[in-house]
């Protein structure tokens, strides 16, 4: 890509990648959530790939770290739940709010579990999504071998 | 009500453009284009919840997951089409018109919540409780992470599904690149 797209992408992403924190940590005030707030956190790192290309992407959030941490929002998810039946005495109980900590409707630490819900379905869905795209340039980029048409016709395949 | 008339125009034209064009990518932001429609039609019926996701999943979502990963000597379609699908379709795309104008009768106004006139219904119930049941202000939320957690672990469970097939199907043949950056 040109240096107009490199240099403006390396800009928005940060605003990007704000923008999906405060949309996963505002869920439970705003519209969002966990879904919406982890799609626009991994389209941040979309948009690198699409500017910067894919290795820079990999050695920027390698694929190894991305599964563990799709793995981790997964594991907070259900230990949330399992802590809402072992303290609440419910599957996915709010505990949290009926029990210890009800907080202040409007305020940023209210709601109990629900903010820490969505936090661990953003990493989830961040990771997931990320992985999925990932995997899916890598093997794009297997399935653009050069063969011997291309060598001898190098215009026909597109520039990364 | 005019402005949903136009959308609505504005979205079919987009699906015709989509459906007749040869260029995969102008197919694929023509989808993108029915989809921002769509989430500005949800806005202006105050859902600004599905809005934002329609808008986060079918424009974003679509548009650069097509462009990052589809390689570029895939992108144009050609071939006519076959006699009797097209005559399949149309027949089929006309039974469930009819079908569709019989079911028009029996909705409410367009724009009016169907759920607006039976009390008893859950989401009644959901709207007058959900502050003060859960303490999140955003019911939407509360509905879907406190009143049905569970289909949120299972579309956590379906979105994890997804992942592991996408990387079991297609990381045999890019391991190697995968693991190292540099190729």
């Amino acid at each position: 890509m040109t240096v107009i797209v490199k240099t403006v992408s390396s800009w928005v992403k940060v605003l990007i990648f704000l923008f999906g924190i405060y949309i996963i940590l505002s869920g439970h005030l705003t519209p969002g959530g966990g879904f919406a707030g982890g799609v626009i956190l991994a389209s941040s790192y979309v948009l690198l790939m699409l500017a910067f290309g894919r290795s820079f992407v990999a050695s920027n959030l390698p694929g190894s770290l991305a599964s563990r941490l799709d793995c981790l929002g997964a594991f907070l998810f259900a230990l949330i739940a399992i802590l809402g039946l072992v303290c609440g005495g419910t599957f996915f109980v709010n505990f949290l709010y009926q029990e210890y900590f009800p907080g202040e409707p409007f305020a940023l630490v209210s709601a109990g579990t629900i903010p820490l819900s969505n936090m661990a379905i953003g990493i989830k869905v961040g990771a997931s999504l990320f992985l999925v795209i990932l995997t899916l340039a890598a093997f794009r980029a297997e399935s653009q071998q050069p063969t011997e048409q291309d060598l001898a016709d190098p215009g026909v395949r597109g520039k990364e | 009500m005019a402005l949903f008339y136009i959308l609505l125009i504005f979205m079919v034209i987009a699906a015709i453009i989509a459906v007749e064009t040869k260029d995969l990518l102008s197919a694929v932001i023509c989808v993108g284009a029915i989809g921002f429609g769509g989430s500005l039609m949800f806005l202006l019926l105050r859902a600004p919840d599905i809005a934002m996701t329609q808008i986060v999943v079918e424009v974003l979502g679509l548009v650069i997951l097509i462009r990052a990963t589809i390689s570029r000597d895939l992108t144009f379609i050609s071939g006519d089409r076959e006699f009797f699908g097209t005559v399949a379709s149309v027949v089929i795309l006309f039974l469930v018109f009819m079908a569709g104008m019989r079911i028009c009768d029996t909705l409410p106004e367009f724009g009016e919540p169907v759920f607006a006139q039976r009390p008893e219904a859950a989401s009644q119930a959901y709207i007058a409780k959900g502050l003060n049941d859960t303490g999140a202000t955003n019911i939407v939320t509360s509905i879907y992470l406190d009143y049905r957690a569970y289909d949120t672990l299972g579309e956590a469970t379906v979105l994890f599904t997804a992942v592991i097939g996408a990387t079991a199907i297609l990381r045999s043949r890019s391991r190697k690149r995968l693991e190292d950056p540099e190729l």
